[in-house]
């Protein structure tokens, strides 16, 4: 399967299965249109009949020959050999964990997933020994692996900070012992932020995920306080004085675009000016009937965005500034091997979030709907069903991921999501995909761009 | 090659003898996390 575009005067061809990628001229483009494999050493006649007013027969069989050298080093029409992989692939240990810590909130986003904080739970945070619990059960399930993943989340985990620490602190007391090696990641929205608490997240965090949406006034119209109050100019100080004292540690500054602000490109900019250079902005997914939705109807416009956002970041890297756009960002060389490529997240199989009431979920975004609890880490619980049948969730068991140029830089796309507006992790969200696809696209765009 | 520049050779299939190891980070992709796309995971191999 290949899959070919023109984008920004760029005429690009992506090999699916070989993962190969190509920058052509316009001849090469059109040939393959024409190409049945397997392919012949000579150039098929009824290609060069169908070309040859465009160009000259020498030229078109010049590219064919070109063409013809790719696909017999299987980098062009590579064969699908990965069915069988996905037939191995079975539930693994649990390395990953995403951490409850606070079901509340001291904010009111008009977005938020997990209504204001509590999971349309009651308001509740996470104690000490709940939270050694889930590093137990963690290390406990976590098999082989060495390095494992726990992510403070909420509501906003500072509302919980004094037992954040603690459970840092015991993780970091049995992690040599046990040969593992703890990453913390945490997620804020920043109201809280003080000088001690941002170097104790510098200190411990490998990842932090520093909220805001970009200009104040797109901020503010849903990034909003308790009492409706924005939140804007209280949290950008914060959030810079953190990003200069972290060194080369990662972060993001990282936002969410909806209706109101489908100019997001402008938000990345503001972060941009504003001293932040790792930065994420994403849609927000509902169901489509809030004010702020994004409908498919808005789509041409957010591919439109994406493009120009996709040309300022080639200019800014062109001028040796340093930029990365979560969603551009792309390893095409060094990126994860098939296995990963072929489960995506994994969640509810080596990634659980963990509730501040002990409960497990597959993960944050299945949190609050009593059928998806998988166990319980005071009671040291664990369905294995449930497991099971997430780490069966490949692109190959999803409807429409097998058939699309995308699998293997998509993964599947967010089984929550699809559970939530298509009723099963394996429906993909086709308004999530649409925008994936576009995002791929010009991430492969920039690449040929800064290859030239 | 006149007509056709390799950006990127073909490397998804040798990973299917050498990966699978799962050394790597979870990689959510929804908008609330450091959502990311997979391919930009870092391998740790
Ligand atoms: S660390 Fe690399 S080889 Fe191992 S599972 Fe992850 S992507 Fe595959
Ligand atoms: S874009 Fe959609 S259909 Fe394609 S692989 Fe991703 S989830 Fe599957
Ligand atoms: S199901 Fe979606 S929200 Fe949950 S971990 Fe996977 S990508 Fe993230």
């Amino acid at each position: 399967m290949i899959h070919k575009f023109y984008l920004n005067s760029f005429y690009i061809i992506t090999d699916i299965n070989s993962g190969s990628v190509f920058s052509v001229d316009p001849c090469a483009y059109q040939i393959v249109d024409y190409i049945k494999t397997p392919m012949t050493e000579a150039c098929p006649s009824d290609i060069i009949g169908a070309l040859k007013d465009n160009y000259t027969v020498e030229e078109i069989k010049e590219t064919y020959d070109e063409l013809y050298s790719l696909y017999c080093n299987d980098s062009l029409f590579s064969e699908d050999s990965y069915e069988l992989l996905a037939g191995r692939l079975g539930p693994g240990p649990i390395k990953s964990m995403c951490l409850n810590v606070a079901h509340d909130c001291n904010m009111s986003c008009g977005y938020c997933f997990a209504s204001q904080g509590n999971f349309g739970q009651d308001r509740s945070l996470m104690s000490v020994e709940t939270g050694i619990a889930a590093i137990d059960f963690l290390m406990k399930h976590s098999g082989k692996r060495r390095n494992l993943e726990v992510d403070f989340f909420g509501g906003e985990p500072l509302m919980n900070i004094e037992v954040v620490k603690k459970i840092v602190s015991y993780a970091r007391s049995i992690e040599d012992a046990n040969n593992k090696c703890f990453r913390f990641t945490i997620t804020t929205n920043g109201l809280l932020l003080n000088d001690e608490i941002a170097g104790f997240i510098n200190d411990e965090m490998s990842n932090v995920v520093l909220s805001i949406d970009g200009r104040k006034e797109v901020n503010d119209a849903l990034r909003t306080r308790v009492d409706g109050r924005g939140s804007h100019d209280s949290i950008l100080p914060k959030f810079q004085n953190l990003v200069s004292k972290r060194d080369d540690k990662e972060y993001y500054a990282r936002g969410t675009y909806t209706k109101y602000n489908l100019d997001f490109s402008e938000d990345v900019l503001h972060l941009f000016h504003h001293g932040f250079d790792q930065i994420s902005i994403e849609p927000a997914i509902t169901d489509g009937t809030m004010d702020y939705s994004l409908t498919p109807s808005d789509l041409p416009r957010i591919f439109e965005e994406y493009e120009k956002l996709a040309k300022i970041i080639i200019d800014i890297k062109k001028r040796g500034e340093q930029i990365n756009f979560f969603h551009f960002m792309l390893d095409l060389e060094q990126g994860p091997c098939v296995f990963k490529r072929l489960r995506g997240c994994s969640c509810g199989n080596e990634y659980v979030a963990v509730t501040p009431d002990g409960d497990v979920y597959p993960c944050h975004q299945f949190v609050g709907n009593d059928d998806w609890i998988m166990g319980n880490v005071i009671q040291g619980k664990l369905n294995s069903e449930i497991k099971e049948k997430f780490s069966k969730a490949t692109v190959f068991d999803k409807e429409c991921c097998n058939d699309c140029w995308a699998k293997f830089y998509c993964s599947g796309g967010c089984n929550a999501n699809n559970y939530t507006y298509n009723g099963s992790i394996l429906s993909p969200h086709h308004f999530s995909c649409e925008i994936e696809k576009k995002r791929l696209e010009c991430a492969i765009m920039m690449k040929v761009a800064l290859a030239e | 090659m006149k007509h056709i520049k390799i950006i990127n050779k073909p490397n998804l299939k040798k990973s299917a003898q050498t990966g699978g190891c799962g050394e790597c980070q979870a990689s959510c992709q929804s908008a609330c996390k450091t959502s990311c796309t997979v391919a930009n995971q870092k391998c740790e191999k």
